[in-house]
């Protein structure tokens, strides 16, 4: 039947996927952005004509070019590590997880490669027209390939749309739209994207700022400045409004998570938004995990409240309502999940001996009560609880969940300030005057990549133990391999990515001294 | 009206695509080919610039139909993208790898301050084109040799060595299928570079390199399928529902699905003459007679391996967990809608040759690799 995998597997799994992921959203952001604010570029050269346009046009498309190589290389990695590293998920939902990304092969990475190629070598083979068309489609298949596995990992966030099904041991698909449009998957996706879309605008106001301070291209820095700053100021407030969004889906779909991130232990009404706030451990205890409260914190009174539904008496579940119940609000213990969980796994095992000793009018009964939608609501549905010893094991690293979130908004609000001043002093040209905003928007380069990886961070191990909610653990999920070789192949992996990515930081900083050639 | 369309016609319809993708990759992997003959093809720096952009404007397709396959295996056959990945991790590992150092070889390659040097860039490329084509062919012989591994009732695999895959490098048909990939890659990379560059004495030197691949192709891939001709095979048995040992299993497929046999057959005769028509007759456009042709004898190949009550992922550990198009496919609905999702397919292949052509329209030559455009 189903085993719990040895710890140090489950953990050394985990932490090469984390790894591979990490480094993998290192590149991409910069692809999603990049790619339009290149097209966009573009767009106002073939308009007007003028040449400079298409030497700004050409010299980010290098950097978008060296960027883009390395984003590929560590993306082949993600997809079939799903196979390589968690086998037994890969079957358990391969059914309706396989799809998104095969048609994301399909649909947007021959998209993205073939008019890559255009876009770089075209120049002088095809006309202006169709030289824009490519670098507009790059973008749109870049952003579809984010589409595509965001919706993947939005399913495993809130799993819909499936049946399980006894004979293959597995869930399968029942309706497709109910896993494309999911509200998590809408979110996520334009939550995701903009956060790109403001890295690449940070990037190039960055680099362009550089150029300023060192005062040479001065016209590309100014001008790279005025797009990417209007770029960056929509995609902030875009960032802004989508993890709202998303953060009202999350409270539905995953309260465990949207709890931790507040570090809301008691549940209320008109409960208040930390703004700023600092952990402590305590010696109170929901079974073996610490509780933890707030050392120092400032709160936006009833504002979590409203985020949640946009009623300010609304009630906000905290983690000890959802772990110990809140029959009031009907809300039940995870005990409560685990007998379920653990009867429905009875259940199965049960169908599995009556089909082996060809008892089938029990396996079909049996067959038929996981098709029912009752079952599947009240029962199914806490499948994964059954693998669980204790009800704290239901929570996420609260603290981990805080400063990841905490950290990912306030960061957020200053990419808005920057990219407002940004296009003030630019339109009262006084740019190269605010030296020290120059050299505030070049060191804060680095900070969206901080903020798109805290917010990985959140969205994954917020929603520990879970592979996939309520369904999976992660424990259950991990291919049967010596530990032994998962440490090997991370360190290799470790070792490989650092010095791809030290190559690709020292040939991008020599493009950018270099400058635009043509 | 409503279609009425069986479970096993999307399974058969899945198969082909699977099929399809893995005949475009192979044909692809002359990109891998060429790669692997970097150190050895060129006479000079200049010639290497050449090969190396000519090349290097087609990794991508390689790259996206690899993942391609991987995805449409996953979601149409998951218990193959479960079963072998996460059986025979060593293997896919090692593939992945060489993919990785790929991508990222011919964009930094030649870019200043790129800290480990152009050979260390061309190293990856070496690496990549040699041993990717060669550890794909033998992981795909595995589809006719079979595995060690077992399945639970929960459908969960447990592999039954320590190796994890790399025990198939000691089967000698294994090794003669990845050989044979592998020259067959070199020589259809050779073709290739005789198509897009242009160049006397390095069309020269291709030519006489032709033969030798070619030569070393042909051994290894009649030495394969002659083997697996005469071999058992693995057959599902309609009446009982299990696999079991038939001899000359793959020998009846190929009788009994006449179209296959002439599809391979029509394959094998176009490799020969893509070889043919540039060795004797100076062709350039070899490629594209070699090309087709692979992608047929491939096509052959898997659908030997699938169709007609064949195990397609064998075990030989465990004759009952072995895959069968049934057995190991999505649901009726998932390939349904997979089906819906496939006809894009011939839009995506139109837009592909558009862009080729658009690139290729004038072969590479020296003077391009010296203008200011974006050169590997």
């Amino acid at each position: 039947m189903f085993e719990n995998a040895d710890l140090s597997l489950v953990d050394w799994s985990r932490a090469q996927f984390a790894l591979t992921a990490i480094y993998h959203w290192l590149f991409v952001p910069l692809t999603l952005g990049l790619s339009f604010i290149v097209a966009i570029m573009e767009t106002i050269y073939v308009k007007t004509g003028n040449e400079e346009w298409k030497r700004i046009t050409r010299f980010w498309m290098t950097l978008f070019g060296i960027n883009f190589a390395i984003g590929v290389a560590t993306g082949i990695i993600l997809e079939f590590e799903f196979g390589t590293n968690w086998s037994n998920y890969s079957w358990f939902v391969g059914d309706i997880f396989g799809a998104p990304l095969a048609i994301e092969g399909i649909l947007a990475f021959f998209l993205e490669s073939t008019f890559v190629a255009v876009m770089f070598f075209g120049w002088n083979k095809v006309s202006k027209k169709f030289h824009l068309l490519s670098s507009w489609l790059v973008a749109v298949g870049a952003n579809l390939s984010a589409l595509w596995i965001l919706v993947a990992n939005a399913w495993m966030q809130n799993p819909v749309g499936m049946v399980f099904n006894p004979e293959t041991a597995r869930n399968e698909m029942v309706n497709f739209w109910e896993v494309l449009f999911n509200e998590v998957a809408v979110g996520k996706f334009l939550h995701t994207i903009s956060s790109g879309f403001l890295l690449a605008s940070m990037f190039v106001l960055g680099i362009s700022s550089y150029y300023l301070i060192k005062k040479r291209e001065i016209l590309l820095a100014r001008r790279s400045i005025l797009i990417s700053g209007i770029f960056g100021l929509l995609s902030s407030l875009l960032v802004v409004y989508t993890g709202d969004f998303s953060a009202k889906t999350l409270a539905k779909a995953q309260p465990v998570k949207f709890a931790a991130f507040e570090a809301l232990y008691e549940g209320k009404q008109k409960a208040g938004l930390v703004a700023v706030g600092i952990l402590k451990e305590t010696d109170k205890h929901i079974g073996n995990t610490a509780v933890n409260e707030f050392a120092f914190r400032i709160e936006i009174p009833g504002f979590l409240s409203v985020m949640t539904s946009g009623d300010r008496d609304a009630f906000v579940p905290g983690i000890y309502d959802l772990v110990n119940g809140n029959q009031s609000r009907g809300i039940l213990p995870v005990s409560e999940k685990i007998d379920r969980g653990t009867k429905v796994r009875n259940m199965l095992e049960e169908y599995k001996t009556a089909r082996k000793n060809n008892d089938n009018a029990r396996a079909e009964e049996l067959a038929t009560m996981f098709r029912d939608k009752k079952f599947n609501d009240e029962n199914f549905r806490f499948f994964g609880y059954s693998f669980l010893k204790s009800p704290d094991e239901a929570i996420p690293d609260v603290k981990v969940a805080f400063y990841t979130f905490h950290l990912m908004v306030m960061l957020g609000f200053l990419f808005i300030l920057e990219f407002l001043l940004a296009i003030f002093f630019l339109f009262r040209g006084t740019l190269e005057k605010h030296r020290w905003f120059l050299w505030a928007a070049l060191c804060s380069i680095l900070l969206p990549y901080v903020a798109g990886e805290l917010g990985w961070v959140l969205a994954e191990m917020g929603r520990q133990p879970w592979i996939i909610q309520d369904l999976m653990p992660v424990s259950a999920a991990v291919s049967q391999i010596s530990t032994g070789s998962v440490i090997t192949t991370f360190v290799l992996f470790a070792v490989l990515f650092t010095l791809l990515l030290v190559a690709e930081v020292s040939i991008m900083i020599r493009q950018i001294q270099i400058g635009p050639k043509h | 009206m409503t279609l009425m369309i069986s479970h096993l016609f999307l399974q058969q319809y899945w198969w082909i695509i699977i099929s399809v993708l893995a005949g475009l990759l192979v044909f692809l992997m002359f990109v891998q080919g060429g790669q692997s003959m970097i150190f050895t093809l060129p006479r000079n720096e200049s010639e290497k610039t050449m090969i190396v952009n000519a090349l290097g404007r087609k990794w991508e397709f390689t790259f996206t139909t690899l993942v391609t396959f991987g995805g449409a295996f996953f979601a149409s056959f998951p218990l193959f993208y479960s079963a072998s990945f996460g059986g025979a991790y060593w293997v896919w590992t090692a593939i992945l790898f060489s993919f990785i150092i790929q991508a990222i070889a011919y964009e930094y390659r030649s870019k200043p301050a790129n800290v480990f040097g152009q050979k260390t860039y061309d190293t990856f490329l070496f690496i990549n084109g040699s041993l990717g084509p060669f550890l794909i062919g033998t992981a795909v012989a595995t589809f006719f040799t079979g595995s060690q591994f077992s399945l639970n009732e929960m459908n969960q695999v447990k592999w039954q060595t320590p190796w994890h895959g790399l025990e198939a490098l000691l089967n000698g048909l294994n090794l003669a299928l990845g050989l044979a990939v592998l020259f067959l890659a070199r020589t259809n990379g050779i073709l290739y570079i005789m198509n897009a560059v242009e160049g006397k004495d390095l069309i020269e030197k291709s030519v006489r390199k032709l033969l030798v691949n070619a030569i070393a192709f042909l051994s290894f891939f009649l030495l394969f399928l002659a083997a697996l001709l005469l071999s058992e095979g693995y057959a599902w048995d309609g009446s009982t529902g299990t696999v079991i040992i038939e001899d000359y299993k793959y020998l009846h497929n190929l009788l009994s699905m006449p179209v296959v046999l002439v599809m391979f057959l029509a394959g094998v005769a176009g490799v020969l003459y893509g070889i043919g028509s540039a060795l004797f007759r100076g062709s350039r456009s070899g490629i594209w007679y070699s090309g087709t042709g692979t992608l047929l004898a491939v096509i052959s190949l898997f659908l030997l391996a699938g169709f007609n009550d064949t195990a397609f992922y064998p075990s030989a550990y465990d004759l009952n967990s072995s895959l069968t198009i049934r057995n190991a496919s999505s649901s009726y609905f998932t390939l349904k809608i997979m089906m819906f999702v496939s006809f894009i397919v011939p839009f995506v292949a139109a837009y592909i040759w558009h862009a080729w052509k658009a690139i290729n329209n004038k072969r590479i030559t020296e003077d391009e690799m010296k203008s200011e455009g974006h050169v590997y």
